[in-house]
């Protein structure tokens, strides 16, 4: 795409250079607790955020933080959790991984209330718990169903009280590095004016989030489109397991504008119940066990498929009902849902039931991280939150991604730490890569007019249509294959997107440059999901079986070659030490 | 791909954007410009079923003005980014349904209390460096701490604040008399409730209440309850409460003696 047709100014454009012994990219949970942690080490930390501060997606986690504190029903453990988590994500997970989540998400949720997060309460006075998909005990620390608005905003009052810099409405598009391949910078823009930063910094935190704008139909916000996965693939780090896409079991469905919208999690925990048009209760068919609560792959797969054999709702939904909890206690645990409802679709979920589908909610896959440190396979680069792979393997759990973001958020910040307290190069880019970068960003605004020129809200409708069709929550190898054709197309005709206007706030340009980031991500998924030929989670391939051995063994690693391609590796999972492969056998002992 | 096989079952349920649509078009007039100048400009786009402004509004940036700025976020009234004015009242674009407007003009303009960037965009960075300047919640208590859901039914409110800064714009104190420099706006007063009455923090913010944060100058209109799209009774529960704490502190002929004889410190001491 590089040096594609220029037709704007090679004039030198001037740009502003900051520096930061740590660059963190995101300001969600991960990314504000990595921030945290580099600041209380006393080193100087920017943060970067293509948002206002406080509006990232975390915002919209609802049901709350899963920690095995014990607090309502004391038998539960680290050991417990991790055995949930590893069962959940079918065994591709890294395993250590979760054995550090399990064991310090208890303290990542106390450190919370210490810094003055709200949690509903026990009658004991403690931090109470709720029951939630797939978690053998009441687990979720929360607030009602606003969980991710008191992490967030509280972990935001943490960061303004210490010396980060935040740089606001502010996109990454390129990283660094020096001669040796070590991290040694990153280029961003300001969205309000359009100007050029050149951040010089050894060490980069990424906490981007994920990629769920390549669906259309999607709870992810409008920032979901993976810069940060593409930025550190494309600077060559690995990814792993990137066919895992968590389609959470209930979006809303209707009015078409809020189609997508979550509704969540917490509706099942305090007892909703899903039901077809017919009125059956189906999920008896689905998992008889743990009916409503099974884990999301499950409840996602049973509600698709209501629809699809014609048991649907109305609007293409099944029925999600809370009624029986009465006003009162949907008002104290579920007020935003209600007034989501009923605000945005002339539903009183107190009298009447949802109807909810499927919507594209998370990704399991992302950059490869050293479970210690967070440290990705580039040196000077860390990665935590949903933007880093491993924890969650073939499907999350509900609650585990707001505990993901402060166990690895405060690891990724104090790795990089760490790295810079022991490197003595130096940071920054020549003038000349960073000159070649501002015309690449600029090119869909300086380029002239042609017949060829495409919108990019268009192209990026286009591909959200594809990956709809083509790599949804059921999958096979012709459709997937077909929908690799469409993609590539897709990535063929970026270079001929244009933009009318000026640098000043223009979304249209912004959403130029996150198209390429979009492309080249859904290729990848694709490409891994033609891979795993399996139902594994949420890679439910029909025309293949359910867990064949071969793929219980191993995670896909992409890579990117010399020539830009993305190359994917087989790599074996490493067998679990005796002190964790001990717990499974005494699981088994106990059923 | 033929009906009926493996494939097709692989699909997602399509046409079913297609449910919403109508033969209806509607108008919104948006306001265009800078910090140069600007005006309204006439949009007609397809009615869909359901619809709220910020759908209307996406939809005209997607096909008709690629460069139209608005911000956004969670589209569910969850994180208060597309805060605007409609007719006039500040609201939420997400929360505000087209049909709500049956028979009407509709004019959408940006937030007035802050300097604008572009169309819908204002420059609301003000916000933050109060934020910044409000002593956080301190205690001497290690968590996990004890504390009763009725001391969270009371906190429950005030954190409940999403900050769209639509009181922050409706408030006459900053859209009318700017008085941005010395007084912290609705919003923070909620901030401020909050950690005040949090059982277990020990700070005192009542002195920095009167002479920084300038809760004097509010008169009590009300105006930013109307507006606080998630409900939250600011004057009654965040504001008056504040200001009965800082009148007793600094009011009271009892207490200002004692101040007189004691010093401050004491004071302070004994109002936290």
């Amino acid at each position: 795409m590089e040096g594609n047709g220029h037709s704007g100014s090679t004039a030198r454009e001037e740009y502003e250079v900051r520096e930061h012994d740590v660059l963190v990219i995101g300001a969600g949970g991960a990314g504000l607790r990595a921030a945290i942690a580099v600041a209380q080490k006393g080193m100087s930390v920017g943060v970067v955020t293509k948002s206002l501060l406080g509006k990232a997606h975390t915002v919209m986690a609802e049901g709350g933080i899963a920690a095995a504190l014990g607090n309502v029903d004391p038998d539960d453990s680290w050991e417990q959790h991790f055995i949930d988590t590893m069962n959940s994500g079918k065994f591709i997970n890294n395993w250590r991984k979760v054995e550090i989540y399990a064991k310090e998400a208890p303290a990542g949720v106390i450190e919370l209330e210490q810094w003055g997060a709200l949690f509903n309460r026990t009658e004991e006075g403690k931090i109470h718990q709720r029951p939630f998909g797939g978690h053998t005990y009441r687990r979720l620390a929360h607030i009602g169903d606003r969980t991710g608005l008191e992490m967030i905003r509280t972990l935001q009052e943490k960061l303004l009280t210490t010396d980060a810099e935040v740089y606001m409405e502010t996109t990454v598009t390129k990283l660094f590095k020096d001669s040796q391949g070590r991290i040694s910078g990153a280029l961003a823009y300001t969205r309000e004016s359009g100007k050029f930063i050149l951040f010089k910094t050894k060490a980069i935190v990424m906490a981007t989030g994920g990629w769920g704008r390549i669906y259309k139909v999607t709870s992810n916000s409008w920032e979901g489109t993976g810069d940060g996965i593409f930025l550190a693939y494309d600077a060559g780090a690995e990814l792993v397991d990137m066919e895992m896409v968590q389609f959470h079991p209930t979006g809303m469905v209707w009015p078409p504008g809020v189609r997508g919208i979550l509704v969540t999690e917490g509706v099942r925990g305090e007892g909703g119940i899903l039901r077809n048009a017919n009125g059956e209760r189906f999920m008896e068919r689905y998992d008889p066990q743990r009916m409503e609560l099974s884990t999301r792959d499950v409840v996602a797969r049973a509600n698709y498929t209501e629809v699809q054999e014609g048991r649907g709702t109305p609007h293409g939904g099944v029925y999600l009902d809370i009624t029986h909890l009465g006003y009162d206690e949907i008002m104290k645990r579920l007020p935003t849902m209600h007034e989501q409802f009923l605000k945005l679709a002339d539903v009183d979920i107190a009298k009447e039931p949802m109807e909810v589908f499927p919507t594209v909610h998370y990704n399991m896959g992302g950059l490869k991280v050293e479970p210690e440190s967070c440290a990705t396979t580039i040196p000077g680069l860390f990665a935590a939150g949903e933007v880093a792979g491993g924890l969650h393997g073939a499907n999350r759990l509900g609650g585990n991604s707001l505990g993901d973001l402060l166990v690895f958020g405060r690891r990724a910040g104090e790795g990089a730490a760490e790295y810079v307290g022991q490197s003595t190069h130096a940071a920054g880019a020549p003038d000349e890569e960073v000159q070649e970068e501002i015309r690449r960003v600029l090119e869909p605004l300086t380029k002239k007019p042609s017949d060829r020129d495409e919108s990019p809200y268009l192209l990026q409708e286009e591909l959200q249509e594809a990956m709809m069709q083509h790599a949804n929550l059921m999958r096979d190898e012709d459709s997937l294959k077909e929908g690799l054709r469409k993609v590539l197309a897709i990535k063929e005709r970026i270079p001929n997107v244009r933009v009318g206007g000026s640098r000043l706030f223009n979304p249209g340009w912004h959403a130029a440059q996150d198209i390429r980031y979009m492309a080249n991500i859904s290729e990848i998924i694709i490409r891994c999901a033609l891979e795993r030929k399996e139902k594994r989670g949420a890679q439910w391939r029909l025309d293949c079986d359910e867990l064949v051995e071969e793929y219980g063994k191993i995670n896909f690693v992409v890579k990117k070659n010399e020539k830009g391609e993305p190359v994917i590796e087989r790599r074996e999972i490493p067998p679990m030490p005796e002190h964790l492969a001990a717990l499974f056998k005494k699981e088994k002992t106990k059923v | 791909m033929s009906e009926g096989d493996v494939t097709s079952r692989a699909h997602a349920p399509v046409g079913e954007e297609e449910l919403g649509g109508t033969d209806r078009t509607i108008k919104l007039n948006i306001f265009r410009g800078d910090a140069g100048g600007g005006e309204e400009v006439e949009y007609e786009i397809p009615y869909v079923e359901g619809m709220v402004v910020l759908d209307a509004v996406l939809y005209i940036q997607a096909h008709q003005a690629n460069d139209l700025a608005v911000r956004w976020n969670c589209k569910a009234a969850h994180c208060g980014s597309c805060s605007a004015e409609i007719n006039g009242m500040p609201k939420l674009m997400c929360k505000t349904r087209i049909d709500e407007y049956e028979g009407k003009e509709i004019h959408v303009g940006p937030l007035q209390a802050f300097p604008l960037i572009k169309d819908l965009v204002t420059d609301v960075s003000w916000n933050y460096e109060v934020s910044k300047g409000i002593t956080p919640f301190t205690t001497s208590e290690k968590a996990p701490f004890t504390l009763y859901e009725e001391d969270v039914e009371r906190l429950y409110e005030p954190k409940s604040c999403i900050e769209c800064f639509l009181c922050q714009d409706v408030c006459h104190v900053l859209r009318t008399h700017h008085k941005h420099p010395e007084y912290a706006g609705p919003r923070f007063f909620v901030r401020n409730q909050w950690l005040e009455m949090h059982p277990l923090d020990e700070a005192n913010r009542l002195h920095d209440l009167k002479e920084k944060d300038g809760i004097g100058y509010c008169n009590i209109t009300k105006c930013c309850t109307e507006v606080c799209p998630v409900g939250i009774h600011i004057t009654d529960n965040s504001i008056i409460p504040l200001k009965e704490r800082v009148a007793g502190e600094y009011y009271d002929p009892a207490k200002w003696l004692m101040r007189k004889i004691r010093g401050r410190r004491n004071g302070d001491r004994a109002a936290g």
